[in-house]
């Protein structure tokens, strides 16, 4: 597939300068080296600036409520196993509002890719403390600094038994683009989370800010050494980016059974016989 | 000869009093005898009092009597709670010694019950041990009841089951030699409703039938009997049942799944169902098919868990922001529960909307015999789905004028679906157009629920040419169906459909009665406000009853001749 395969002739809604547009551009490039029809994928996404991304790449899309795209996109994915599922989600509405089903998705390991744009803010409501937002950060509803500490993502889906865990940055767009298909060949639950400067509303974690920190995992790490992640994921003065943690473990597909069942959308409706169920009732 | 007799079996949860009620439902089931089996129970795991109560008749029977005919009780607590529930001339066999019980009242007499069920193996037996005295008073011999343990028991083993076949049959000789008078036996004649089901259960496998392959809820009494019965049975037919992390995730698992293609449910009560209301919105907005079953029970809040109520009517009716069209099934019994479950996959499919069941306790964990009527169910109809390679030139929700457009299905139409849970176009992508708003909410709204209003299910209507009309919804069917048969003067009509309400239906029925009164299970009188609200006609007044409990058929019969 082509790059031109992906375009969307959806006019973007994006600020200028958005991390979201390296963002957009690193997951066309994975996606025109996946080599899948842009009809064998489904992007899902709830709600918010990151959320909008299925408009902006011509594939399926579901854009459905605030919080909830993994319930989506898990039971799409068990619906139809053939579908390539990816999760388009922001820090607010993936580890805020819907943090519920990323404690307990990571756990089902339906085997999805969740790429969330992190930008330690809420961008869409104008300017709010958000999950991963840095203690002292002064907003309008948090004027004297955010008091709240920061939720870890890369460190509590690894408490989690994630399989895959990453971390990606905005700027690196190659870089995330590789991240996108190791994260799309594990096989079960994948988190991508990715720094998103936000222009308009975060003047605190800028390009700068992250320029300053970000660096690329070396080939000395082991994504298989569960402690060596753990010790990765804990970083704050320097931020890591890279494949964090990387290990199989059976997958929801593989342990529920429908691996070696066809798919359940091509199941045959008009041939259902009741009559032995019902005889266990006389 | 009785016409018909009114058995209960109570004491703590843990006894295994429903077990025990459910082999004598069986017993006389097997034998020819219709019965209506009523649960009632509390929210504990053991401890408390509970009862299981079957009514068995020559003659069908559809709901539960005041006054039981012969009780048995297993504990102290027991005994206290439902001796006021004997009949005149009934019998209340408890077990005075193990209860400490001292003074016998007049109808009360006391076997060894716990003796004989260490005699079998321990006091696990005791519930066996009372199937067995309740069939030497009420059932021409052992043998159907033999069965029925038989076959509770067959799953556990031939020790467990060899053992409580042991205890019913000390219980039944010891009856037969010791309890005087056996007043209480009828006598059945074969018939084909044979098949013993509660609510939840028909419910459920309706919902097989119907070709739901995913089934996602978070447990919620009273509705958690439905997934049981579907996990039951997701290995033979090929179901996945997944138990979601709260009701959030159920309903949006269901309308993903069903946004790919798949037939795919949820069910709560109300809390559960509270949480659910943006889903519903969801699937309004995204045209997806949703079915949600909703068994109610009182509350607010968590209300009475296990007991019984019809208050969430309103609630069902408007829960979900927005306006956009749905539909609302309120079953009467378990065959129309059944036939609601196939009927709402079809209608959600056909229309892309949420389709809800609406349901209650008391429905989903009563007992009767019913023969499945197999074809009236509908075969499945999956409305219009679009097939071509190419993009539908229109997109997918293109405006059409019954407001449904085809359905692409990720990976299996050719075409891109977009759904978007935001105002969009026709092709799927955000709008802020005011005439694309206009027209998608005419869409959603009015084109559809015109569509849904020629096929609403009509009322079931009995006597219209009664003085006083009785108008009820959902589990209320049974009783009003036994009381104007038994009152003069007096018919009834019943909805299995409150939306799109059938106005028409109602009016015409009506227009002959003299006096139309509602029962309902709440305290608001809830469907008279919406007959009066949907056709102008106010009914004279309600019968109404919010203490968690069911009518019983003594109930609606004194209001009736009492005159509401």
């Amino acid at each position: 597939m082509e790059l031109k395969d992906f375009d969307s002739s959806d006019p973007v809604a994006w600020c200028g300068g958005c991390g979201n547009f390296g963002m957009q551009a690193a997951l066309k490039t994975a996606l025109a080296k996946l080599g899948k029809k842009p009809q064998e994928l489904l992007l899902v996404s709830g709600i918010g600036q990151a959320a909008k991304m299925p408009h902006y790449i011509n594939t399926n899309f579901f854009n459905g409520l605030h919080g909830r795209a993994l319930p989506a996109a898990a039971a799409a994915k068990i619906a139809n196993r053939e579908l390539t599922v990816i999760v388009t989600t922001g820090d607010g509405d993936c580890y805020g509002e819907g943090g519920n089903h990323f404690l307990h998705n990571i756990r089902r390991n339906v085997d999805m890719t969740v790429i969330v744009h992190d930008n330690q803010i809420y961008g869409l409501t104008k300017g709010q403390a958000s999950p991963t937002s840095e203690p002292g950060m002064k907003t309008k509803i948090q004027p004297g600094g955010v008091i709240l500490s920061p939720f870890p993502p890369l460190e509590t889906a690894l408490a989690l038994g994630c399989g895959f865990v990453a971390r990606g940055y905005a700027a690196e767009k190659e870089h995330l683009a590789e991240l996108i298909l190791a994260g799309i060949a594990h096989k079960g639950f994948s988190l991508i989370d990715v720094f998103q400067p936000c222009r308009s509303f975060n003047k605190l974690n800028t390009f700068e800010w992250y320029a300053q920190r970000v660096y690329k995992v070396g080939p000395e790490h082991d994504p298989a050494d569960k402690a060596a992640a753990l010790a990765l994921a804990a970083e704050r003065e320097r931020l890591p980016i890279g494949v964090i943690y990387n290990s199989a473990k059976p997958s929801y597909e593989e342990l529920s059974g429908l691996d070696g069942m066809k798919p359940l959308v091509d199941a045959d409706l008009n041939s259902i016989d009741i009559g032995p169920a019902l005889a266990d009732f006389r | 000869m009785n016409e018909e007799i009114n058995v209960r079996i109570t004491g703590e949860a843990g006894h295994g009093v429903v077990a025990a009620g459910m082999m004598l439902a069986r017993a006389y089931k097997d034998s020819g005898l219709h019965v209506f089996a009523i649960q009632d129970y509390m929210s504990r795991i053991r401890g408390g009092n509970n009862f299981f109560q079957v009514r068995a008749a020559a003659r069908p029977v559809y709901a539960p009597r005041e006054k039981a005919d012969l009780i048995i009780a297993l504990d102290k607590e027991a005994v206290e709670a439902n001796k006021t529930a004997l009949a005149p001339g009934g019998l209340f066999v408890l077990d005075a010694e193990n209860s400490g019980v001292k003074d016998l009242e007049k109808g009360w007499v006391s076997a060894p019950i716990y003796a004989l069920a260490q005699e079998a193996g321990g006091p696990r037996y005791a519930n066996s041990v009372a199937l067995g005295i309740a069939a030497a008073l009420t059932c021409e011999n052992f043998d159907r009841a033999g069965e029925a343990v038989g076959r509770e028991f067959a799953a556990k083993g031939s020790a467990v089951a060899d053992g409580n076949r042991a205890a019913a049959l000390k219980g039944y000789d010891y009856a037969m030699e010791n309890i005087e008078g056996c007043v209480f036996r009828l006598t059945g004649e074969p018939h084909s409703s044979s098949l013993l089901l509660a609510g939840n259960e028909a419910l459920a496998l309706g919902v097989i039938s119907a070709g739901c392959k995913f089934y996602t809820a978070y447990p919620m009494s009273p509705s958690t009997g439905i997934m049981n019965t579907v996990a039951d049975y997701a290995g033979r037919y090929g179901i996945i049942v997944e138990q979601a992390e709260d009701e959030l995730a159920a309903v949006n698992m269901a309308v993903g799944a069903s946004f790919a293609g798949v037939r795919a449910m949820t069910a709560s009560s109300g809390g559960g169902f509270a949480l659910m209301c943006e889903g519903v919105s969801l699937a309004a907005i995204t045209e997806t098919p949703l079915v949600i079953a909703v068994v109610m029970r009182p509350g607010p809040a968590t209300g009475f868990p296990t007991r019984t109520a019809q208050e969430d009517l309103d609630f069902v009716l408007h829960a979900g922001h927005g306006e956009f069209a749905r539909a609302v099934y309120t079953p009467g019994s378990p065959q129309e529960c059944f036939l609601a479950a196939r009927r709402a996959f079809n209608t959600a499919e056909r229309f892309q909307i949420p389709a809800l069941i609406l349901s209650d306790q008391y429905l989903a964990e009563s007992f009767t015999n019913i023969e499945l009527p197999g074809a009236l169910a509908e075969a499945p109809e999956r409305g219009r789905i679009f097939k071509a390679g190419a993009e539908p030139e229109e997109g997918r929700y293109a405006y059409s004028p019954d407001g449904v457009s085809p359905r692409i299905i990720p990976g299996r139409s050719g075409a891109l679906a977009r759904a978007d849970s935001d105002e969009h176009g026709p092709e799927g992508h955000i709008t802020e157009l005011a005439e694309v708003r206009v027209r998608m909410t005419r869409k959603r709204l009015h084109l559809k629920l015109a569509a849904l209003e020629k096929e609403i299910l009509p009322p079931t209507v009995f006597n219209p040419a009664a003085k006083t009309m009785l108008c009820g919804f959902g589990s209320t069917l049974g009783v009003m169906r036994e009381a104007c048969a038994a009152v003069k003067d007096a018919g009834f009509l019943h909805y299995s459909q409150v939306w799109p309400f059938p106005g028409a239906a109602t009016l015409a029925a009506l227009s002959g009665a003299e006096r139309v009164l509602t029962v309902e299970n709440n305290a608001a009188g809830q469907l008279a406000r919406l007959m009066r609200r949907e056709t102008g006609l106010k009914p004279a007044g309600s019968i109404l009853k919010y203490d968690g409990r069911p009518f019983t058929l003594d109930e609606v019969v004194a209001a009736l001749e009492g005159g509401v």
